[in-house]
C-alpha cells in the first residue's frame, strides 16, 4: 500500500467496526401484563432468537462514501443503527469524530410547534448546545426556504414545506461523520435530485458518510467502497461495481422459483412454460449492459392443436410503462399449426438502449386476431435488469452524438463598469 | 478487516456503547431534559386561550368540592383536630398530590410515547422521565404561589419554617422521580401497569393526610400502626408541610412519631424507590428501542 508512508494519522478509520453480532430476542408468546406474570410466575417464555448482524467488521476511512448494500431484511439499517449507538450489540464499534445520524427524515417533529421550536429541539436532539442550535437555526429555515412561515405551526406547514425542513434540518449539520439510511433520499425526483446533489457536495467537502441502501444506481453514483449484506453476513466488501454485480446475481441470479411464482391467466390451449433474457453471446442472464444485442426468448408447450398463434412481449420499466412492445403477429401471422405436447420457441432480439434499470416482461400469447382470445398471459414471471455506467433520466438512452463548438467570439476580460 | 485488528484500540477514537440510561456528557443531558420539558409545558399553556388557568383549574375544582363537602356538609375541616387553616392545609395537599400524580402517572407512558425518538436517535434515555418530573415541577412552583396567596389570605402568618419547604419538595422530588423511572420502564414490558398505577396514586390520595387531618388519624392509630401509616411517605411530606408552612398547631413528623429517628422508616422507603427506579430503569434502557 502506497498510502502507508502518508503517516499513521491519515491511516486511522473514522469507524471502525470488529467483529460485531447482533441478535434480536423474539418472544413466542409475549406476554404484555404484569397480571399475566402474577397468574404464571414460573412460566418461561419461549424465545426464537434471530439473527441479524453476524461477525461484520470494517473500517471506514476519512473523507471516504462507504455504501452499506443489501435487500431488506439483510441488516443493513440494523448495522447503521449499531453504529449510532441505538442498538445494543456484541463486539466493538469505535468513532473518531463528531458524528450525526439520520435514519428517518423529521424524527421527533412536533406538528403543534413552530419550525423555530423545533428545529431547536432537533439541534439539541443532536447533541447541539442551545447556543449551537439558536445559532443553526437561521441557515436551516434559509436552506429550507420557509422564511416567511418560520412562526407558523407545523401542522399548517404543506407536505412539501415539513420535507424541505426536515431535509434541511438534516443536512445542516457540523458533523465529520454522518450516517445516512435510504430513506432520506425519499419523494419527488426533484427532491431526490437535491438530496444527491447534497450528497455530492458532502462528499467533496471530505466528509466521511456512510450510507445504506438498496438503490444500485446510488451506489455506483456515490460511494468509494461498499459492503454487500446478505441474512446479517458480510458477502462482499470492495468497489462498488462488484458489490452491484454481487447483488444483482444474489437478488435475481440464482432464483429457480422466479418462474414458478408467475401469474398465469388464459384458456390454457398453451403454456408459457420458460422465459428468458440471452445475451450477444446468447448466454442466459439477469444482467444485461447497455448497448448490447439481447434476445428475449419464450418457450411455449401446446396442450390442444392450435392453429397461427400470436406471442406478444410487453417489456415494463419500473414505472410500469410498456416500453418495448413486440408481436409475432406483425411478420409472422401464418405462424403455422402446432400439435399437442409440441414445443416452440419465439425469440425477440433487439439492441438494448433501454435506461438502466429493472424490466418485466409480460408474455402474452394468443390466438390469431385481436390478441384478445388469450391463450396464456405470464405476467411478473421473471425480469432483467439493465447495467450502464450513467443513469440519465431518460426513458431509453439512443445512441447520440453530443459535440461542442464555439461559433462566436465571446467577452474577454477588461470590460468594466 | 485485519486493518482494523492491527491498530491499538486506544487510536481508534471512542467506543460506541450501546443506548443508555445516562451520558457522560451532563450539560447535554440537562438541556434536553429542561427542553423537552419547557416544549410540553408551552405546548400545554400556549394551545389554549386561557394558558396557565387551565393547569389551576383542576387542583381548585378538586379543592372547591372537598373544601365544600368537609366543612359545609359534613364536619372534618371545621373539627378543631385541623389546628385551623383547613383550607390551606387542603389545597397545600391537594398541590403537592398533584405534583406526584403527574410526575408519576405522566411518566408512565412517556418512554413508549417517544418511541420515534428512541427508536431513532442516540440520547441519554433518562431524559425521558426526568423531564415530566420537571414539568409537573414546573406546575408546582406556580401552584404553589396560589397556596401561599390562599394561605397568606386566609390568616397564615410568614414563619421561619418555611425555609423547610425546599427540603420537603426535594424529598418529594426525589421519590416521586424514582417511581418515575420504575414505572416507565416497567410500562414498556407491562402495559396494564397503567391502570394498576391508577388504582394505586388513588389508593395512596385517601391513605394520605389530605382530607383527614393527622390528629384524626392519630385518634384511631396508635403505637405500631401509626407508624405503619407514616411509613407512607406522602404521608410524612405532606404533615410535613402542614406544620412547616401552614400551622404550627397541626404537629410535625417527628413529634407525631415521637422522634427523628423514626423519620429514617419513610426516608428509606424515598431512597429505596429511588434505587429501584434507577437500576431498574438503567437496567432495560439498553434494550428499550428492541423491545417496543
Amino acid at each position: 500500500m502506497s498510502d502507508v508512508q502518508e503517516g499513521m494519522a491519515e491511516q486511522l478509520p473514522h469507524v471502525a467496526v470488529r467483529r460485531v453480532s447482533k441478535s434480536f430476542r423474539i418472544p413466542e408468546q409475549r406476554v404484555h401484563t404484569l397480571k399475566e406474570r402474577a397468574l404464571h410466575p414460573r412460566r418461561k417464555t419461549a424465545y426464537q432468537t434471530f439473527q441479524a448482524l453476524r461477525d461484520i467488521s470494517l473500517a471506514v476511512q476519512p473523507g471516504e462514501f462507504f455504501g452499506i448494500a443489501g435487500r431488506n431484511g439483510s441488516g443493513k439499517s440494523t448495522l447503521l443503527k449499531c453504529m449510532a449507538g441505538i442498538y445494543q450489540f456484541d463486539g466493538d464499534i469505535w468513532v473518531r469524530g463528531r458524528l450525526s445520524t439520520f435514519i428517518e427524515l423529521g424524527v421527533g417533529f412536533n406538528m403543534d410547534l413552530a419550525a423555530r421550536d423545533n428545529v431547536i429541539m432537533n439541534g439539541l436532539m443532536m447533541g447541539l448546545s442551545p447556543r449551537e442550535a439558536r445559532r443553526r437555526y437561521d441557515s436551516v429555515i434559509e436552506f429550507a426556504e420557509l422564511q416567511d412561515f418560520k412562526d407558523l405551526k407545523l401542522k399548517n406547514y404543506s407536505s412539501g414545506m415539513q420535507v424541505r425542513l426536515a431535509f434541511s434540518v438534516a443536512i445542516q449539520v457540523d458533523a465529520e461523520i454522518l450516517l445516512i439510511d435510504e430513506v432520506l433520499a425519499v419523494g419527488d425526483a426533484s427532491f431526490q435530485q437535491k438530496c444527491f446533489d447534497v450528497f455530492n457536495q458532502m462528499r467533496d467537502e471530505g466528509k466521511t458518510i456512510v450510507f445504506v441502501t438498496h438503490d444500485m444506481s446510488a451506489l455506483r453514483r456515490f460511494c468509494h467502497r461498499a459492503v454487500l449484506l446478505e441474512r446479517g453476513s458480510m458477502v462482499h466488501l470492495g468497489e462498488p461495481k462488484d458489490v452491484t454485480e454481487q447483488y444483482l446475481e444474489i437478488n435475481f441470479g440464482r432464483d429457480p422459483e422466479a418462474l414458478e411464482r408467475g401469474e398465469h391467466a388464459g384458456d390454457g390451449d398453451a403454456r408459457v412454460i420458460e422465459a428468458w433474457i440471452e445475451n450477444e453471446q446468447e448466454q442466459r442472464t439477469q444482467v444485461v449492459p447497455q448497448g448490447q444485442r439481447i434476445t428475449l426468448r419464450v418457450m411455449v408447450r401446446f396442450m390442444v392443436p392450435v392453429d397461427d398463434p400470436q406471442c406478444s412481449v410487453y417489456v415494463h420499466n419500473e414505472d410500469q410503462q410498456a416500453v418495448l412492445v413486440a408481436s409475432s403477429w406483425v411478420r409472422h401471422e401464418r405462424s403455422g399449426s402446432y400439435a399437442p405436447g409440441e414445443t416452440v420457441m419465439f425469440s425477440f432480439s433487439f439492441d438494448n438502449v433501454l435506461a438502466p434499470g429493472r424490466y418485466s416482461p409480460v408474455i402474452n400469447l394468443a390466438h390469431r386476431g385481436s390478441g384478445l382470445d388469450v391463450i396464456d398471459r405470464y405476467e411478473r414471471g421473471f425480469s432483467f435488469l439493465v447495467s450502464a455506467d450513467v443513469a440519465l433520466g431518460g426513458v431509453i438512452d439512443l445512441p447520440t452524438e453530443v459535440s461542442i463548438e464555439r461559433v462566436g467570439p465571446g467577452v474577454t476580460e477588461g470590460v468594466e463598469v | 478487516m485485519s486493518a482494523v485488528d492491527s491498530i491499538p484500540y486506544e487510536r481508534l477514537g471512542r467506543p460506541i456503547h450501546g443506548p443508555e440510561a445516562l451520558t457522560s456528557d451532563w450539560t447535554r443531558f440537562w438541556h434536553l431534559t429542561f427542553n423537552i420539558a419547557k416544549t410540553q409545558w408551552k405546548l400545554r399553556f400556549f394551545g389554549s386561550a386561557l394558558g396557565y388557568l387551565w393547569q389551576l383549574v383542576r387542583p381548585l375544582l378538586m379543592f372547591s368540592v372537598l373544601w365544600v363537602f368537609f366543612t359545609k356538609i359534613g364536619h372534618i375541616g371545621n373539627s378543631p383536630d385541623t389546628g385551623g387553616h383547613y383550607g390551606a392545609q387542603l389545597l397545600g395537599s391537594i398541590v403537592l398530590f398533584t405534583f406526584f400524580g403527574e410526575s408519576t402517572a405522566g411518566a408512565v407512558r412517556s418512554v413508549v410515547d417517544n418511541e420515534a425518538l428512541v427508536r431513532k436517535i442516540q440520547f441519554p434515555r433518562m431524559v425521558i422521565p426526568l423531564s415530566n418530573v420537571l414539568l409537573a415541577m414546573f406546575n408546582l412552583g406556580l401552584n404553589l404561589i396560589v397556596v401561599f396567596i390562599f394561605a397568606l389570605g386566609s390568616g397564615v402568618h410568614p414563619m421561619l419554617t418555611w425555609l423547610e419547604l425546599p427540603l420537603i419538595v426535594a424529598v418529594l422530588a426525589v421519590f416521586s422521580t424514582g417511581l418515575a423511572m420504575l414505572l416507565s420502564a416497567l410500562y414498556v414490558y407491562f402495559r396494564d401497569v397503567a391502570p394498576i398505577w391508577e388504582v394505586l396514586s388513588q389508593v395512596l390520595f385517601y391513605a394520605s393526610p389530605v382530607i383527614i387531618p393527622i390528629s384524626t388519624v392519630e385518634k384511631h392509630l396508635h403505637g405500631a400502626l401509626l407508624h405503619l401509616y407514616m411509613l407512607n411517605p406522602l404521608a410524612t411530606i405532606f404533615q410535613a408541610f402542614r406544620h412547616a408552612v401552614i400551622t404550627h398547631a397541626t404537629p410535625s413528623p417527628a413529634e407525631i412519631l415521637g422522634s427523628y429517628a423514626a423519620l429514617l422508616g419513610p426516608l428509606a422507603i424515598v431512597v429505596t424507590a429511588f434505587v429501584v427506579g434507577f437500576v431498574v430503569f438503567d437496567r432495560t434502557a439498553p434494550y428499550v428501542a428492541e423491545n417496543l
